[in-house]
């Protein structure tokens, strides 16, 4: 079979300028609205997955899913430390990080509105067990102080929280000492501070989570099984990974069954103009698919030729899209977590899940769009065609 | 009569394009109808709420508590007509997937809410069984529950499960109200607290207030606030309004993406409107050429492609808001408790009606431009 010629087909989408931009800017609009949903999920996913440690178990109260809800006694949280697969540091000293972690109501720097910011009482082991955390302005708060340092999104995005800056709570002014930055991890949106001097100004006797590094990592159904079953324990312990991935399930499967939902209803607009525009673009060229088809095109070259077209002008709508997409990837966007109640700063993030996504989306959207019109054009016959002039 | 009628029978022309943009322009008001309504579901508990109320809560964030004895304390604030307390008990009922809103209340918490309304003997019920419950109408409908039913919650802040006789079912007074809240006695819950872990017994989540004079609300505010100023447990009070509009604006970002989705969709269209216009009038050059050498202003060819593009949209945008209705009303069953409140407002129906006006303008603005400008040789010669 004979396949009617690539040039041809991609001139008649230069034939009519106006018709193909407004076409392809449709359905453009369609995929940049899907990858950009798409790639707010996946920042949310990869900030929270990138949150944890595989290594490290985070013990929390029975039932509670976050630090918040969690609360931890000092007798349990001396239990959890006496366990033998917890590893030791440098200093001999056991890996084990027990934190208070309470939200706070903070202004946000732009508008002013309140939003709650997690503050989290740190502690030596605590920083060791977080090796991507760096302190990238000022320096570390010292211990039995009333100093602070935020994370990057904070600094950045609340008042009183930049370097040198103080924050009055728990009827006490602190001041930022340091800004730290922990990468593409939800850190980025704590304020950190000394345990021992948190746990007394907020008049709290518990702790809310204790965490540790496995000295064995394989042990960890072990570990599990041991703190879940001991009777005088009201706790629960999973693997940090685990803890915060599930922090960011509810959030993530909203924005993308909402996503999709969204692109998918728009692109029955953008398929309604793709087909305007082929069965124009078939009414318009009826003498030339008779001059084809008496040539000796088959009918089926003819019906690949219109959808090579459609697919074609999908392409073009589907890239234009996804560069636009990608530009979208400079910007961080911040909002509450409604799982945890606390504030959370994640970016656009382009994964290459998400372009094979959308630009099999725009195909399939040229696709329905130019089947019918191509089977018309296809299914002329040779006579009338010719005669249509 | 000439006019309509020659508009008419031009949008007609192409019966298969025509139909295949009114499908489009139904689809795009009909999904900007349903985003706006999203967006306004959101806003819908702030809409609701009285200025005659005020909430109190721990100054440092809503997870922090405060004591009981800051009742009294209010209560002698002046221009205060009546306090009550709820704790948030952020149970899971059966799967963590089945989210409602449950609190504690102390019994008069009903009474500062007379737009729950409740039958007097189902009241009484409740106030009687301590371990007894009141949820909404359309709570109760999701899950099929009927009053005498138990119904076991698994504690998160709270451990272990507990389990409450459903005794009464309240309505709202209007579509504005609330139905998907359950509450239950918060002295069942204190006993129970104060019994496995004592020093979390007596302790108040927020604190709702009825005042007299609602003008009166910021200086109440500021009362209040002052009562308790550098104690170990200072108070933030606002009023219910802001409080929920306090927390909307937590999740702002994510609004403002719907907003912003909820325009593109017409810009979408948009695009396909003018491209039907753009190929419609290109293809009658030549006719309005005749109509300008039969001595037709120029004015009056761009005036039969306006009428034509705003005529499609109108139609569709009419249809488009047609659907809206029915479609809400399937997603508002299919959503259940998610959106409490979820219907289609008078101004969400008004910007439809602008946007397809405007689709309409939009899109034969270059058409007729191009059609007005074209000499009538260039063309005659077109169709030649």
């Amino acid at each position: 079979m004979t396949h009617v010629p690539l040039a041809y087909i991609a001139r008649n989408l230069t034939a009519r300028k106006l018709t193909t931009l407004l076409t392809a800017g449709g359905m453009a609009l369609v995929v940049y609205v899907f990858a950009t949903v798409l790639m707010l999920a996946a920042g949310l996913e990869e900030t929270l997955v990138g949150t944890g440690q595989p290594d490290n178990v985070m013990v929390i109260r029975r039932g509670s899913q976050t630090e918040v809800q969690s609360g931890v006694d000092r007798p349990s949280a001396a239990i959890v430390e006496s366990l033998p697969d917890i590893a030791t540091g440098a200093d001999g000293k056991k890996l084990i990080s027990k934190e208070p972690v309470v939200l706070i109501n903070l202004p946000k720097r732009d508008s002013g509105k309140p939003s709650n910011v997690v503050i989290r009482g740190a502690t030596p082991a605590g920083l060791e067990l977080r090796p991507q955390v760096k302190i990238v302005q000022g320096r570390m708060f010292q211990p039995g102080t009333s100093e602070i340092i935020a994370g990057k999104s904070i600094a950045g995005g609340f008042r009183g929280a930049a370097l040198g800056e103080t924050l009055r709570f728990a009827q006490r002014d602190w001041t930022v000492v340091g800004v730290f930055d922990a990468g593409r991890t939800g850190f980025n949106s704590e304020i950190w501070g000394d345990a021992e001097q948190l746990l007394q100004s907020f008049r709290r006797v518990s702790f809310s989570s204790a965490m540790f590094k496995l000295a064995d990592p394989s042990r960890f159904d072990a570990v599990k099984a041991e703190i879940e079953n001991d009777p005088r324990l009201q706790l629960e312990a999973k693997r940090e990974t685990k803890f915060y991935a599930d922090q960011s399930e509810a959030l993530s499967k909203f924005i993308s069954y909402l996503g999709v939902t969204i692109s998918v209803i728009f692109s029955i607009g953008a398929i309604i103009g793709a087909m305007i525009t082929m069965y124009a673009s078939v009414a318009s060229r009826t003498n030339e698919i008779g001059t084809l088809r008496a040539l000796g095109f088959s009918r089926a070259a003819i019906l690949v030729a219109f959808l090579g077209e459609a697919l074609l002008l999908g392409l073009v709508g589907g890239l234009v899209g996804l560069i636009g997409a990608a530009f979208m990837q400079a910007f961080s966007i911040s909002t509450m977590n409604f799982q945890t109640f606390a504030e959370i700063a994640f970016s656009f993030t382009l994964t290459p899940g998400i372009i094979m996504a959308s630009l099999a989306f725009s195909l399939i959207m040229g696709f329905v769009g130019g089947f019918l019109p191509a089977a018309r054009a296809a299914r002329m016959k040779i006579v009338d065609a010719l005669r249509a002039a | 009569m000439f006019v309509p009628f020659l508009v008419l029978k031009n949008a007609l022309r192409h019966k298969l394009r025509t139909s295949l943009t009114v499908v489009g322009i139904i689809v795009a008001i009909t999904a900007f109808g349903l985003l706006r309504t999203i967006v306004e579901a959101w806003y819908a508990g702030a809409e609701g709420s009285s200025s005659a109320r005020l909430v109190t809560r721990n100054a440092i964030s809503l997870t922090f508590a405060l004591p009981i004895n800051y009742a009294q304390k209010i209560r002698q604030v002046p221009g205060v007509a009546a306090v009550s307390w709820a704790n948030w008990f952020g149970g899971v009922y059966i799967r963590e997937g089945n989210f409602f809103p449950q609190f504690a209340i102390e019994p008069s918490f009903l009474d500062l809410y007379p737009e729950f309304v409740l039958k007097p003997e189902e009241k009484k019920a409740w106030m009687v069984d301590r371990k007894g419950a009141v949820a909404g109408r359309k709570l109760a409908d999701q899950y099929g529950w009927k009053v005498g039913d138990q119904i076991p919650l698994r504690g998160t802040i709270f451990p272990g499960t507990w389990t409450f006789n459903l005794r009464a079912i309240y309505d709202g007074a209007d579509a504005k109200v609330d139905e998907t809240q359950f509450y239950f006695h918060w002295d069942y819950l204190n006993e129970a607290v104060k019994a496995k872990y004592p020093r979390r017994a007596d302790q108040i989540g927020m604190y709702f207030i009825e005042i007299r004079d609602p003008s009166q609300a910021a200086q109440i505010s500021q009362d209040v606030d002052a009562t308790f100023k550098n104690s170990l447990a200072e108070t933030l009070t606002e009023t219910e309004k802001a409080f929920q509009l306090g927390f909307i604006a937590m999740t702002e970002a994510i609004l403002l993406a719907v907003q912003a989705v909820s325009f593109v969709v017409i810009i979408i269209i948009m695009a396909v409107m003018a491209n039907t216009m753009a190929m419609t009038a290109r293809e009658r050059y030549g006719e309005y050429a005749t109509m300008k050498a039969l001595g037709f202003a120029n004015g009056f060819v761009a005036l039969l492609i306006f009428a034509e593009s705003i005529g499609i949209a109108l139609v569709g945008g009419a249809l488009g808001i047609l659907l809206t209705f029915p479609l809400a009303a399937a997603f508002a069953g299919a959503l259940g408790t998610l959106f409490p409140v979820f219907f289609v407002s008078q101004e969400t129906v008004l910007m439809q009606l602008l946007a397809a006006l405007v689709v309409g303008i939009v899109a034969a603005c270059i058409p007729a431009w191009r059609a007005a400008r074209v000499r009538i040789v260039d063309g005659l010669r077109a169709t030649a």
